[in-house]
């Protein structure tokens, strides 16, 4: 398994191949096609990440020292960017999940989606995701 | 005819780029944009004569002091009200509103009602529910109907005499119907109850006669009428004015204190506690006569041709659903796209340079009426032209195409 930075490395690669922001949004909508969706069943009020507009369900999991991300979105661009987190951060250790740093999101022309101050929910599933690593990190130290 | 071209080069930010498309502003339900001579009177105001006003000798202050209270009579002129000191200067539509909620909290009784409609802005039902909370008085709600307008055979059966006040808004921000207030305020005067109009979404659209409407309390934002944000207006009866107790207590709203006792300055001043907002208010002045100089004939015709042909060229897309329906609105479309979420909507045509406002729109309860999280929501001012609408339609289209 790809580490984080080797994921970033690959998705600001595959968003350098497009021209414009047309394109972009086309491949990030593509990829939440793809996004390992959450568990119909665990779609519920506390996975559920409250935006402003969009709303985000976030389930999290550890398997054999790694944790697993399971996503969903009821808006299909915020869907994107979700599968684009859940591509970097899933499948990895709680520690790595910690230290990672995020700034491959500028990089690869999404940075707006990402601001606090955008009411999408997003920010605060970072932090969720981030918030889950810690909890599993904790768990495994003791 | 209308000259969109020479009006909108009154406003410098029509000018400017946005992701490098030329703007398209269709979030005028949300505040407006400004002309230049309201830019100017802001920067007039900090150049040459800014000071506090009422309290000093000096000839800034008077002067200051004339402009201000010069906007106050425009806006007594504007809207057609008896006396000056029944305008009372707010930071806005919602501390107009939470200032005649506060008021009615002295007078409440339990078992007495208070009715607003289904079509309210959080704002014009928040401080409502607070101020039943707090007397023990109850809330109805007035139904509203499949096409987005008021259920009014609800609203007869509600009224009684336990009814104390109906709040109501002239024009729903998120679906754009207006309102039949006419017959919402003298049903409510039979049975003696007061009537506070929302008039937010009006003002920039129609020029409502106060005293004709008979109306006991009227609020509404001077953001959306081409004025500066922070600023807007409570008109209130006097005889209400002097029956409801200040809101705020400070300087400016006293006629004496002592630490036994202080009395309350007359109208206005009872209500506006502390320094005001001085430029701001001179400033919604200039706007009132802005508009005025454009004439709301003139806009409210140009703003219905661009209401109706969006609405016919929208209809066109297949999948397209306008929520807000009535035979009598203003230019605001909120619509979805079938299965796209309307925050996917609002982010493709902000890539292309449309502003556009999507959710809910502090409109929760009407939200949850349709059953769905949100809405887009497109909304014209008189600058907005056909050739706008046309981006917009080509824009959605792109929208669907992408997003389905």
């Amino acid at each position: 398994m790809k580490d984080i930075q080797n994921i970033q490395q690959d998705l600001i690669e595959e968003f350098s191949l497009f021209d414009d922001w047309m394109e972009r949004y086309e491949h990030m909508i593509s990829l939440g096609k793809s996004l390992p969706l959450i568990d119909p069943s665990l779609k519920t009020e506390d996975k559920l990440i409250k935006g402003c507009q969009s709303k985000v369900w976030l389930h999290s999991e550890m398997e054999d020292g790694k944790v697993l991300f399971t996503a969903d979105s009821d808006a299909i661009i915020t869907k994107g960017i979700v599968a684009i987190l859940v591509r970097v951060f899933s499948n990895q250790s709680p520690e790595a999940i910690v230290k990672a740093d995020t700034d491959f999101i500028d990089e690869i022309g999404l940075k707006e989606h990402l601001s606090p101050t955008r009411a999408n929910g997003l920010v605060s599933m970072l932090k969720q995701m981030k918030l889950y690593a810690v909890a599993y990190q904790a768990q495994l130290n003791q | 005819m209308f000259n969109t071209t020479s009006i909108r080069a009154d406003f410098p930010i029509l000018q400017r780029k946005v992701n490098g498309k030329p703007l398209v502003y269709l979030d005028n339900a949300a505040t407006s944009q400004k002309p230049q001579v309201v830019i100017d009177a802001i920067v007039e105001y900090y150049s040459n004569y800014n000071a506090n006003i009422h309290r000093g000798v000096h000839a800034l202050s008077q002067e200051a002091t004339d402009k201000y209270e010069e906007a106050r009579q425009k806006i007594q002129q504007h809207f057609n009200i008896t006396k000056a000191h029944e305008v009372i200067f707010t930071s806005g539509t919602t501390h107009a509103i939470n200032m005649v909620a506060n008021g009615f909290a002295s007078l409440l009784r339990k078992g007495d009602e208070v009715i607003v409609s289904a079509l309210e802005h959080h704002s014009n039902i928040v401080p409502w529910q607070m101020l039943c909370e707090k007397t023990g008085a109850k809330l109805l709600v007035i139904p509203m109907t499949q096409e987005g307008t008021l259920d009014m055979k609800a609203y007869a059966e509600m009224l009684s005499d336990k009814t104390k006040l109906v709040f109501v808004n002239h024009i729903s921000n998120a679906l754009g119907t207006i309102n039949p207030i006419e017959t919402i305020i003298s049903k409510a005067h039979q049975v003696d109850a007061a009537v506070l109009i929302d008039g937010a979404q009006a003002c920039s659209h129609i020029k409502p006669d106060l005293q004709a409407l008979n109306v006991d309390f009227y609020v509404t934002s001077a953001h959306k009428m081409c004025g500066p944000t922070g600023v807007g207006m409570l008109y209130g009866k006097e005889e209400w004015l002097k029956k409801l107790p200040p809101y705020q207590g400070g300087g400016e709203m006293i006629a004496e204190v002592t630490f036994e006792k202080t009395t309350y300055a007359d109208l206005p001043h009872k209500f506006e506690a502390g320094t005001p907002n001085i430029c701001g208010g001179i400033a919604f002045g200039v706007a009132i006569d802005y508009l005025n100089h454009i004439g709301f004939k003139a806009i409210e015709a140009h703003e219905h041709e661009l209401l109706t042909y969006a609405t016919k060229e929208l209809l066109k897309i297949p999948g397209t659903r306008i929520y807000g329906t009535g035979k009598e609105k203003t230019s605001v479309i909120s619509f979805n796209l079938e299965n796209i979420h309307s925050y996917d909507v609002g982010t493709i045509l902000d890539k292309l340079g449309i502003a556009v406002r999507t959710g809910h729109h502090c409109a929760q309860p009407i939200m949850n009426y349709f059953n769905i999280p949100g809405t887009v929501r497109a909304s014209f001012a008189f600058y907005n032209t056909k050739e706008e609408v046309d981006v917009l339609i080509s824009g959605i289209k792109k929208a669907k195409q992408m997003l389905s």
